[in-house]
């Protein structure tokens, strides 16, 4: 049929033409999304690689004017020189204990504050929650001043306890669980007060299995928070048998003259990494809910 | 109904946390407040049982001195220069991430990866990567120079070595190395919401943008950017508030000195000014200085929502 009308030929022509000029264009919009993500991909992950490649130079082949890209032999025993150049197991020890206790004790204190907040009435109760969430505004060095003064009166400076419950109670946590606390139906509450269970057995048998992610999340968070703490610990207990991780490998390259062995520095780094990233392979999803709902690193 | 059982029994179970509280942030708060207004107070002097007026002296003796001006300088500057570069940047990526369907999930992951790491860490990893003597001859007094590898790249690609860190290095060197790695920092965050953002648009919008045959841009501009707009300005303030507040990630790639050898403190932000004074038991210029941190936030963040106000599409 359309052997004999040659415009109606022509006009589909046409139509293919168009349609084939655009599926190059979409083509190459899409080459340039996947160059311009795979180049800043790179990017971002380029530090973790000279990180990881230095580590296993010998200083030698570091200190190359022109770089290897790979170490031409590889040596671990940058990390073996690194555990016992910053001493990073006495550090690891130090941070595990402080980070574990104060999780603990921060879990009791947000699931019992957040508990009482969603299913307890009290006078005032609205009142009170308000003015939590309105410390949240107040940047934390406000407190610092305040609280290296307090810690100084105490006398806790240089113990564990400085570093665990100066900020033990975080408010954005109890915010967090009292939300999925009060999704929790209330008829759950009131059935197993009627059956006389108590208050304490109905927040652990229901309340928290109920609200397990956000407990994960929680933990993660405030172990991160240990781990890669610098300031507070930097300040108020910065004596070797307190000293935590992120304080002890930056002070274990520091007072070097000018002569830092990069390859034991670079290991050092990334013993103290690895951890971090095992967790983030393994608990993303928790990690990612905290994080997008909290805007706070760790 | 409020029975008194359960009165008490709500106060017993917070009072752990009201306690804490009432201890580490509610004292602090009023206590700030109070050490800022008694002119020249000291910790080492309120020892020595001295008395203190009241006034706004430490206020102007923080506001007059060259350290805390730096340090107020640099903040700014760094928020001014990283705040716009990395929400840019993380829009980019996250509109790009969201338009690919095959390695999203991959790419996605990798984007976050930053977000999960120690600021002081991978600031000395930054630090190994600009710098430039390895060793400034102890030994047999040999200087072994390495140009580092970001001068080996720049080189590569037919540059001139940079004195990025070291000794003698130029402020506007050092300021590029803090641009670039709190960039790097913050972008996990602002891709991890924006991304977030995006995939919570209803598709119809761009449907339709489609069946009139809208332009790439023009979508971007007039649907993307207009919905997303929430998210944006949540990124913004809080990236102010972070940038307002920097002060490890410095210490990460400069150390304690908060600078280069040779030139100590040119890096110092508002938040070090306050923690150098501590030890010194200058509580009353600390707490002068936290206070007019506190003031600055406050005022970008009312800043930032009073043009969100305008600007964003809920």
């Amino acid at each position: 049929m359309a052997k004999n009308k040659n415009e109606i030929v022509m006009h589909e022509r046409n139509i293919q033409n168009v349609s084939a000029k655009q599926r190059v264009v979409k083509v190459m919009v899409k080459v340039m999304i996947y160059l311009f993500l795979v180049v800043m991909a790179l990017i971002v992950l380029f530090p973790f690689y000279w990180m990881i490649s230095s580590s296993l130079k010998s200083l030698d082949e570091y200190r190359l004017t022109v770089p290897t890209f790979w170490p031409r032999q590889v040596i671990f025993s940058n990390y073996a020189d690194a555990f016992t150049t910053a001493s990073l197991g006495r550090l690891f020890l130090n941070t595990a204990y402080v980070g574990i206790v104060s999780t603990l004790l921060s879990l009791v204190i947000t699931v019992l504050s957040a508990f009482a907040f969603a299913r307890l009435e009290f006078k005032g109760r609205e009142t009170m929650f308000a003015a939590l969430l309105g410390t949240m505004m107040i940047p934390g060095e406000l407190f610092t001043i305040t609280n290296y003064a307090t810690i100084n009166t105490f006398g806790w400076m240089n113990t564990f306890k400085v570093l665990i419950f100066p900020f033990l109670v975080s408010v954005f946590y109890i915010y967090l669980l009292r939300q999925n606390f009060l999704q929790i139906p209330n008829e759950l509450y009131l059935a197993a007060k009627v059956d006389g269970t108590g208050d304490l057995k109905y927040l652990w048998k229901v309340m928290v299995p109920l609200s397990l992610p956000t407990l994960i999340s929680i933990t993660i968070l405030k172990m991160m928070g240990a781990w890669n703490s610098y300031v507070w610990p930097n300040l108020v207990a910065n004596d070797p048998a307190h000293r935590l991780i992120t304080n002890g490998l930056r002070n274990a390259f520091t007072d070097a003259t000018g002569d830092v062995n990069y390859p034991v520095q670079m290991a050092a780094v990334a013993i103290v990494s690895a951890p971090l990233f095992l967790v983030f392979l393994f608990l993303r999803k928790y990690i990612m809910t905290g994080v997008s709902r909290s805007g706070i690193k760790g | 109904m409020v029975d008194s059982k359960q009165q008490w029994k709500a106060w017993l179970y917070l009072s752990p946390a009201i306690i804490l509280l009432l201890v580490f942030t509610v004292w602090p708060i009023i206590n700030t407040v109070r050490m800022a207004f008694l002119d020249g107070y000291n910790g080492l002097a309120i020892v020595g049982g001295a008395r203190f007026t009241v006034g706004i002296a430490n206020f102007q003796k923080v506001i007059g001195l060259t350290s805390f001006k730096t340090s107020l300088y640099n903040t700014t500057l760094l928020c001014v220069l990283t705040v716009p570069i990395s929400t840019l940047l993380a829009l980019l990526i996250a509109v790009a991430l969201n338009s690919i369907k095959p390695l999203q999930k991959l790419l996605q992951t990798i984007f976050f990866l930053p977000y999960v790491t120690n600021s002081i860490a991978i600031g000395m990893v930054f630090a190994a990567m600009f710098n430039i003597v390895g060793n400034m001859g102890t030994a047999g007094n040999d200087i072994i120079i390495t140009a580092g590898i970001i001068n080996n790249l720049i080189e590569l690609f037919g540059g001139e070595p940079i004195n990025w860190i070291n000794a003698g290095s130029t402020y506007a060197a050092n300021i590029t190395v803090m641009v670039v790695y709190i960039v790097w920092n913050a972008l996990p965050f602002k891709i991890l919401v924006l991304l977030g953002g995006l995939q919570s648009i209803n598709r119809q919008y761009y449907d339709a943008a489609k069946v009139d045959g809208t332009p790439r841009a023009r979508v971007f501009t007039r649907i993307t950017v207009p919905l997303l707009s929430p998210m944006l300005a949540y990124v913004i303030i809080t990236g102010f508030i972070g940038g307002f507040k920097e002060y490890s990630s410095i210490v990460g790639i400069f150390g304690e000195d908060m600078g280069p050898a040779g030139a100590p403190h040119r890096l110092n932000t508002i938040v070090g000014y306050i923690y150098d004074a501590l030890p010194k038991m200058n509580y009353g210029q600390a707490s002068a200085a936290a206070l007019i941190l506190f003031a600055i936030i406050l005022v970008v963040t009312m800043i930032n929502m009073q043009v969100s106000k305008k600007r964003v599409h809920y």
